[in-house]
């Protein structure tokens, strides 16, 4: 019996994450602020590549630019406005009434920005001149990026009480995060703070796909990255604890 | 599910406080099942906090609130499925249209998603089936929040003003829906401040008047009771208006009359809900 109910709850809880997964389907075709987010810096990637070639650029040199602040600046943006938005219309508290759990919501829209940030992940790698093991490091190293964007979206999203204020917070974290790994090349001030953020080691990361030995310093500062995030979300969780607002 | 006392709602000595200004005092109700129940009162009375105390969306300060025989905070979740709410608070997905919004909401219950199909020709939104939110009109909007409600054919429904704003057709459309609801079993516990439509629709009224309950009862029995002139008042076909008393001279009077066939229409001198509440708290429902 308690194997019966366990298993009663796995699969109402993947049929809430699917649900999650639908609509948001179903709503981004329609909502244009989103879907350019996902879709512009492939299409620049794409168009730099063809267009541009500088004597001595170093390799993958577009693809390394762009896919750094793509990993910046699109999960956040999206996870946050996503999140800020059901807030703000109240349809998150539909939701919630509605037996969905946060966990199961946030996994869901979670997923769907991962999916999609993949697949631009995969236009930009492909347009990069990324190819076998090295495009498969690429979509590693960018699918763990996202994946720490996605927890900072989230807090920022469940830490706002609408979409405005979720872009005011969210502007000012992806610029940082996405810039400095392109204003790391210009200083050497900026370049040593870059090293301590996620996009700025995955930006170094980039360079080394062909070969990808990550070193115990780098993969710290992932996890630390990670954890900090995680650390931001709990608290914006723990700030905001009807979660719907 | 088991309720032992067939109450669809109770609530007893509720207390709510927004900072320094109580919303709710001692407010004691009670919905059967199969009733509609309508809670009256002007804006800012506690109706919808009330609702949200109910539908576990907050937590009363003080006294219970129960809902099918349990506290309204910890519902699970078949009780849940049980209930349909309807706010003004509640959103819809703008850049859906209306089928893909109830289809979302299928998927999530576990509802056949024919069921959405159902709803939306109940509600006569089935022609507006693709048409997106964002372009939905008022009173179609509220349809769709209804239509929502109903969704998984629910014992309990929880209306906000179920009719504000829109034009007179739409509420009596609307109207027709609920009585509906209720010929099939559901308690519908709906706030309104239009005492026409309490009147009409409710089984059960509750006046709130700043957070009290300050009258509860059947429409026409509260109008009964607050009847103090207790006098007939006769049209004639002549024109002329006569006032009569409720004692045996002026029904002899209002025999001969009937009698004579001069008698064109006979009034009593019963209040309405509003002029009720206005006598109670000494302000307007509006």
């Amino acid at each position: 019996m308690l194997r019966g109910n366990f298993s009663r709850k796995r699969a109402g809880m993947l049929r809430h994450i699917l649900s999650v997964l639908w609509k948001q389907g179903k709503d981004t075709l329609q909502n244009k602020e989103i879907l350019i987010q996902f879709v512009m810096f492939p299409v620049i990637t794409i168009i730099m590549e063809n267009a541009i070639e500088i004597p001595g650029m170093p390799e993958h040199y577009f693809a390394m630019l762009f896919g750094a602040m793509y990993l910046g600046m699109a999960p956040l943006l999206c996870t946050s406005a996503i999140l800020a938005e059901e807030k703000e219309k109240n349809t998150l508290r539909v939701l919630l009434m509605s037996n969905v759990r946060p966990g199961e919501y946030l996994a869901g829209v979670g997923i769907y920005v991962w999916c999609l940030c993949m697949a631009g992940a995969a236009v930009i790698g492909l347009a990069g001149g990324y190819r076998g093991s090295g495009f498969g490091n690429f979509m590693l190293i960018m699918g763990a990026g996202f994946l720490v964007s996605i927890i900072v979206g989230a807090a920022v999203g469940v830490f706002s009480r609408n979409q405005m204020m979720a872009t005011s917070i969210s502007m000012p974290v992806m610029l940082i995060l996405s810039f400095l790994p392109m204003l790391a090349a210009f200083n050497e001030s900026i370049a040593k703070l870059a090293r301590v953020t996620y996009s700025g080691q995955i930006h170094l990361l980039m360079g080394q796909v062909e070969n990808l030995h990550p070193s115990w310093g780098q993969t710290g500062i992932l996890l630390l990255n990670l954890a900090a995030a995680l650390l931001f979300f709990a608290a914006a969780c723990r700030r905001n604890k009807r979660f719907a607002g | 599910m088991k309720n032992r006392n067939g109450l669809a709602v109770q609530t007893a000595g509720l207390q709510h406080c927004y900072g320094q200004k109580r919303v709710l005092e001692d407010v004691s109700l009670q919905v059967k099942q199969g009733e509609i129940f309508g809670l009256l009162g002007p804006s800012g009375a506690g109706k919808t906090t009330l609702i949200k105390i109910l539908t576990g969306q907050l937590k009363q300060e003080s006294g219970t609130a129960e809902v099918f025989g349990k506290p309204s905070g910890k519902l699970t979740g078949q009780e849940h499925r049980d209930i349909g709410i309807m706010m003004d608070s509640f959103g819809l997905y703008e850049r859906m249209n209306c089928i893909d919004n109830l289809k979302f909401f299928t998927m999530l219950s576990g509802i056949p998603k024919e069921r959405g199909k159902d709803v939306l020709e109940k509600v006569g939104l089935w022609p507006a089936r693709k048409t997106l939110v964002s372009r939905l009109s008022k009173g179609m909007r509220n349809r769709l929040l209804l239509a929502r409600a109903f969704l998984g054919e629910p014992r309990l429904l929880f209306l906000d003003e179920p009719t504000s704003g829109l034009d007179p057709r739409t509420a009596a459309e609307i109207h027709e829906l609920l009585l509906g609801e209720r010929e099939r079993g559901a308690a519908i516990f709906l706030t309104t401040h239009n005492m026409a439509e309490a009147g009409k629709l409710c089984d059960h009224v509750a006046l709130l008047n700043e957070g009290r309950v300050v009258e509860c009862g059947e429409p026409d029995e509260i109008c009964r009771k607050y009847n103090h002139q207790k006098t007939l008042m006769l049209h004639l076909y002549n024109g002329t208006d006569l006032i009569l008393g409720h004692d045996r001279s002026g029904l002899e009077e209002m025999m001969q009359y009937l009698e004579r066939g001069e008698l064109e229409t006979i009034h009593s001198s019963e209040p309405d809900l509003e002029t009720v509440f206005m006598e109670l708290t000494g302000r307007g429902l509006n």
